[in-house]
């Protein structure tokens, strides 16, 4: 017999609430991120880690236990423990003879797996061992160089998960002067992908735009491509489904000239020119006699009727 | 405009140039500060020295980036001047599916069916007996109730030494736990749990169905799954309920069959066609003989429809059809076979 799984209601307010907000939205938040061990860890990877947490921060959460797991071969742990910690993106460090200085990074959907991506850090440099350094925590412009991102799945599931991974939340506005990170992911000929993060200064150009200068501030990362699991195409499809309510409708009657000048055209009802409440003036006023005729007038339209009830 | 723009830096040259040639222009997505750059790389300047090459190739697209987002509407808010990001052009996966809108209950479906609008009702309603307003719900109307029912007739056919005070308070409590358990077998619905069958709840609230369902479940529950339990003369086999019966599947299971076995019963099988003669039941072909009469003479009675009947007559034999014949001998109804 199957196992009763019981309805849980929540018996207090607060615990209501927290069930509530684990509820599908509409508009969902930034996506919090998980970063934890597996069965052992290198050292190298542990400052990545953290590094990445420290990008990550405050939507991310990083756990210091070691965990056993062995993600592709079973997947069950990890969902539960993203469940748990309501993080859809997950960042795995692992370190093993067969496999050594190993990163899986992936998402969810649902609390399921969606796709993630195993790969080899060939080379690190930590934030420590750069001079300068940025307030964490603002979004950064992302760049991926080179042609090999549009060529294969492998690297265009990865060009998503790192865009999911690093661009922090949808913003409507942003303050222009506040950009300074910037992340290049560059896809080299030899298969390798080189993460590097850097500080803008926009120094004075002459004209309103500004010189851009960089300046590295770390990690400074070498990646090598090794096992993947994709996203099924039809699961990717209903994931990336936009709600109806914030699909954006036709405009009608608006319309925008070369010169980019808003036209809009509006429909208004049929004048009624008699009835135009035009200047007032003293000699259009209505006289006493006038006034009193027409109450004459309006009480014999009303009378009629009055004597027909009593009839 | 981009000329009369630049000029300053080349009439200068005191500052350095905001300006980029690419081969390839840069794909942006100015909503989530995205540039892609799809040039290829220079191979001899990258195996030379690589961390210079990427700082001097991410300068130039940042540059590009950036000129793009200095070129969006601008505002200004609280002595900052933000930029208005256009919508963010990647298709990037959700985190849980979209809201789906609250399923109907049981109760909301069939109403719906049915077109069954709730009429509201009154808040406050006289009461005749008591001469005051009563509410509809509330420690009020329990109060109204208790007044008015401050003694119970007790039925002419019931136990006279039955408490009717004590059976009310049964029936409402019943009435209470079967509400709730609706509610939450609707809940379970909605979020696709599995829930078990209640069984057997109350002998007096459930109904013939269920008693039979009862029965089978526990002639089922020995020892032996019920192997040895005898059958008394006209049994009926509950239908729906092998996955709470023990020892018993959906599937029907065949035992392996031996050559000689097979042709045993194949051979049984055809002689039981071939030896079939036309049933008679007799009481039943009386009373359609009767019937028949029965029909002609009110036939006769009005002329009108004597046309009618003609043609009818033809059609009033019925061919007998399958499953409604009665049986003779054997196991009656269906249910699963036990083996």
């Amino acid at each position: 017999m199957s196992v009763w799984q019981r309805v849980v209601k929540p018996t207090t307010r607060k615990g209501k609430k927290v069930l509530l907000k684990k509820e599908p939205q509409v508009i969902e938040g930034p996506k919090r991120a998980l970063f934890f061990q597996g069965r052992k860890c290198s050292q190298k990877i542990r400052g990545l880690l953290e590094d990445l947490y420290d990008f990550k921060k405050p939507d991310a959460i990083k756990l210091h236990r070691k965990n056993d797991v062995t993600i592709f071969e079973d997947v069950k742990p990890v969902e539960n423990m993203c469940r748990k910690h309501e993080s859809p993106l997950f960042m795995l460090g692992s370190h093993s003879k067969k496999r050594p200085d190993n990163v899986v990074i992936g998402r969810m959907f649902n609390y399921n797996l969606l796709d993630m991506i195993e790969l080899y850090v060939d080379s690190y440099e930590g934030l420590k061992e750069f001079a300068e350094s940025i307030t964490l925590g603002t979004k950064p412009c992302l760049l991926f160089n080179g042609a090999l991102w549009d060529q294969t799945d492998e690297l265009k599931q990865l060009k998503s998960l790192f865009i999911d991974f690093f661009q922090r939340e949808t913003v409507d506005n942003i303050r222009i002067q506040g950009i300074e990170h910037s992340i290049s992911f560059n896809a080299t000929p030899d298969g390798k992908i080189l993460l590097r993060s850097y500080k803008i200064l926009l120094k004075k150009s002459g004209v309103k735009t500004p010189r851009v200068e960089l300046e590295e501030i770390g990690p400074r990362v070498d990646f090598t491509l090794r096992r993947s699991k994709l996203a099924d195409e039809d699961l990717m499809k209903e994931a990336c489904r936009k709600p109806k309510e914030l699909k954006i409708g036709k405009t009608k009657n608006i319309s925008t000239n070369e010169l980019g000048t808003t036209h809009g055209r509006i429909h208004i009802g049929k004048q009624e020119i008699k009835k135009i409440q035009t200047r007032k003036m003293k000699g259009l006023k209505k006289t006493a006699a006038e006034r009193k005729a027409e109450k004459v007038r309006l009480n014999r339209a009303v009378k009629p009727t009055t004597v027909n009830g009593h009839r | 405009m981009d000329m009369i723009l630049t000029k300053p830096v080349v009439d200068g040259q005191k500052y350095k140039s905001i300006e980029v040639h690419k081969l390839i222009e840069l794909n942006y997505d100015l909503g989530t500060l995205l540039a892609e750059d799809t040039n290829e790389f220079d191979v001899h300047h990258l195996r030379k020295d690589k961390n210079d090459y990427l700082l001097q190739l991410s300068r130039d697209n940042t540059q590009l980036l950036i000129n793009q987002i200095w070129c969006l509407p601008t505002e200004r808010i609280e002595d900052a001047i933000v930029a208005k990001l256009p919508i963010q052009k990647t298709r990037l996966p959700r985190m849980k599916h979209i809201p789906k809108p609250r399923p109907l209950t049981k109760w909301e479906q069939f109403s719906k069916a049915k077109g069954i609008v709730k009429k509201k009702k009154a808040k406050l309603s006289w009461d005749e007996q008591l001469k005051k307003w009563v509410p509809l719900f509330g420690y009020k109307k329990t109060q109204a109730e208790r007044e008015k029912d401050w003694v119970l007739e007790v039925p002419a056919n019931a136990n006279p030494m039955e408490d009717q005070f004590e059976k009310n308070i049964q029936a409402k409590s019943e009435r209470v736990a079967k509400n709730e358990l609706q509610r939450l077998r609707n809940i379970a619905k909605s979020k696709n749990i599995k829930v078990p069958k209640v069984g057997v709840s109350n002998s007096e609230v459930s109904s013939a169905k269920d008693l039979q369902a009862a029965v089978t479940v526990a002639k089922a529950s020995t020892a032996s799954l019920g192997k040895f339990q005898k059958e008394l003369p006209k049994e009926k086999e509950a239908k729906g309920v092998s996955d709470i019966t023990p020892g018993a599947s959906r599937k029907r299971k065949m035992p392996p069959v031996l050559g000689d076995v097979e042709k045993r019963e194949n051979l049984a099988i055809v002689d039981t066609i071939l030896n079939k003669r036309p049933k008679l039941n007799i009481e039943k072909a009386v009373a359609r003989h009767i019937n028949n009469e029965q029909v002609e003479s009110s036939s006769m009675d009005r002329p009108k429809s004597v046309k009618k009947s003609g043609r009818k007559s033809k059609d009033n034999f019925k061919r007998p059809k399958g499953n409604s014949g009665q049986r003779t001998g054997g196991k009656s109804g269906g249910g699963r076979k036990r083996r």
